[in-house]
Parts: structure tokens; C-alpha cells; sequence
């Protein structure tokens, strides 16, 4: 029995609360809720998804108000004491907001909302996100084919905080293509201490092969696989 | 009681693809002469407190906690006394 014990939190506005769900619960198998965003606690869950969309309608900036909800509030305790917390698309902007991650998501550089597949450099196979890729699976060695839909996904953060990112690897994906000017084609990054990861594409969207690929499932994978 | 209007902006050294792409429309108008175009928030606030030093502070307070994302946002905002009940 697997001791990974899922949270998917759902906002006003989640439209990929669902997808997790279905990836964790009936593609993977796991035990997973899903946690209304006024509950004040995060109960018995041990890894938090915080899922994409556009939480409060991304009214004032994607992610600002989301992230005083009372639900993040033990979210950001849980992340704190080295709880694992994932954050897709609106939840990478979220875990931005919030400060469980250094930088901020800009508007895309084309103005555009980008709604495709990429690929994805797998840059850091060693952290709890990862370390299903190593030779796992049916993906392209050290790549993942996983799709974007964002449009505003343009990572930024200052020089000081790029350095300590690459230095530390805490730099876990990069674009091949990048689809929406991030600096240093950024797609997503963890924490210092790695266990909180945030990225734009959507690994929960690219979980089994009747959605057009499989490779995102992994990511979980190697989650669950570092629980047990 | 007082009023905080707040301009919020991207930073200086950030690309604002938004003004650029209106900068560019400007142009194609005709307006060659315009060289920059920055686009940005606007938030209107009244306050119910009689003391504009505390207006100021919380208008401040709001601004850094929830209304501006100071990695890729400046602010900045004056405050004026108005008639309320």
C-alpha cells in the first residue's frame, strides 16, 4: 500500500483540479481528496497538488488572491516542514505568490495564450519529481513531452535569485522551444530544499495514452516511489 | 476619510510586451513621435480614517502584501482627503 496520500486543492476558477484527480486516483491508484480551498487544513494529506486554472478568476495578477485562501495558509506550513507541494500552470503561479518559490510568471512574450504540446529537458533527474525518468518509461531519454496552456508563463526573477537556481539545480525543466520568452527557458523550478516544485506545463494532462501521451505520469511516480 | 489612488507598473527593466504591442498600434496611426508606452493598474481606495499618516501606512501595507508583486511590479500612489459620511 503506498504511504503517498494525495490533496488536490480546488479554488474558484480550478479547471485542472479534475485531471489531477483522475491521474492520482484512477490512472496511479492513490488515496487522493480533493481539498475545498476554505478548509483550514490539509488533514491526513501528505502531497499537495495545487492545480491550474484561473483561481478568482486570475483577477489582479494570476495566483494573488489565491494564495491567501485559507487552505494555502496550511499549505505553505506543510511545504515548510518538508511536505512535498506541486504546483501546475495557475498553481506554479500560486506557489510564486506565495513565496514557496523564488521569481514570478509575466505575461506571455507573444501576447498570446500558448495552448500546445512541448518538450521538456528533464535538467535535474535526481529530486523526488524526477527520479522515475532514469531510463523509466517510454519517454525520450531525458525529455518529456507534456502540454502547455498558459498565457502568462514567462518566468522572471532577478539575476541573484537565476544564479542560486542553476547553481543549486534547482532548475528541474527547461523548454526545447520556449513558447513564451521564460528567462533561460525556465518551465519549471523546486525549492531550495526540493520538495516543492512548481512548473507551467501539465503533466496531470499527459498521463495516459488515450490523451495523446504518457510521459507526465512519471513525475507523480517518482513522487510516490520517494514516499515508499 | 481619505482616497489612495494607486498606479501599479511593471518594473523599469522589465519588457512590457502589452505597451509594445499599443506603442506599435500608436505608431501605425500615425503618432511616430510616441517612443515609449507602458501600461499599468490603477486601483482607487477609500479609507475611513481621520489621520492621512495612517492612510499612507496602510495604503503602503496593501500595496506590498497583495496589490503589487514587487519581483516584476513597482508602485506608487498619493493620498487625498475626501468628504464621507
Amino acid at each position: 500500500m503506498s504511504k503517498a496520500k494525495f490533496g488536490v486543492v480546488v479554488f474558484p476558477g480550478s479547471n485542472c483540479d479534475h485531471d489531477a484527480y483522475n491521474t492520482l486516483k484512477h490512472i496511479l491508484m492513490q488515496d487522493t481528496e480533493f481539498l475545498w480551498h476554505k478548509e483550514s487544513s490539509i488533514g491526513d494529506r501528505n502531497v499537495i497538488i495545487v492545480p491550474g486554472g484561473f483561481s478568482y478568476g486570475d483577477y489582479l495578477r494570476c495566483g494573488a488572491i489565491a494564495r491567501f485562501s485559507p487552505v494555502m495558509k496550511d499549505v505553505i506550513r506543510h511545504a515548510s516542514s518538508g511536505g512535498v507541494v506541486i504546483g501546475i500552470c495557475n498553481g506554479f503561479q500560486i506557489l510564486c505568490e506565495s513565496g514557496l518559490l523564488p521569481g514570478a510568471l509575466l505575461r506571455n512574450e507573444s501576447l498570446k495564450f500558448v495552448c500546445r504540446n512541448v518538450t521538456l529537458n528533464i535538467e535535474n533527474k535526481n529530486t523526488i519529481f524526477t527520479s522515475a525518468y532514469n531510463g523509466n518509461g517510454n519517454v525520450k531519454p531525458g525529455k518529456m513531452v507534456v502540454p502547455v496552456a498558459h498565457g502568462d508563463g514567462n518566468y522572471i526573477c532577478d539575476n541573484d535569485t537565476l544564479k542560486m537556481l542553476n547553481d543549486n539545480q534547482q532548475v528541474v525543466f527547461r523548454y526545447e522551444d520556449n513558447p513564451n520568452g521564460a528567462m533561460d527557458d525556465i518551465a519549471g523550478i523546486m525549492n531550495k530544499q526540493g520538495n516543492v516544485l512548481g512548473m507551467m506545463p501539465h503533466p496531470e494532462r499527459a498521463s495516459e495514452g488515450i490523451v495523446g501521451g504518457s510521459d507526465g505520469k512519471y513525475l507523480f511516480e517518482s513522487v510516490i516511489n520517494s514516499l515508499n | 476619510m481619505y482616497s489612495s489612488k494607486i498606479k501599479v507598473t511593471l518594473r523599469k527593466s522589465i519588457l512590457d510586451p502589452q505597451g509594445k504591442a499599443v506603442e506599435h498600434s500608436l505608431q501605425s496611426l500615425g503618432f511616430k513621435n510616441i517612443i515609449d508606452t507602458r501600461i499599468g493598474k490603477f486601483v482607487e481606495l477609500k479609507i475611513d480614517t481621520k489621520s492621512e499618516e495612517e492612510a499612507q501606512l496602510i495604503t503602503d501595507e496593501v500595496c506590498k502584501k497583495l496589490l503589487a508583486n514587487q519581483v516584476m511590479e513597482d508602485y506608487e500612489f498619493e493620498v487625498v482627503r475626501v468628504n464621507g459620511k
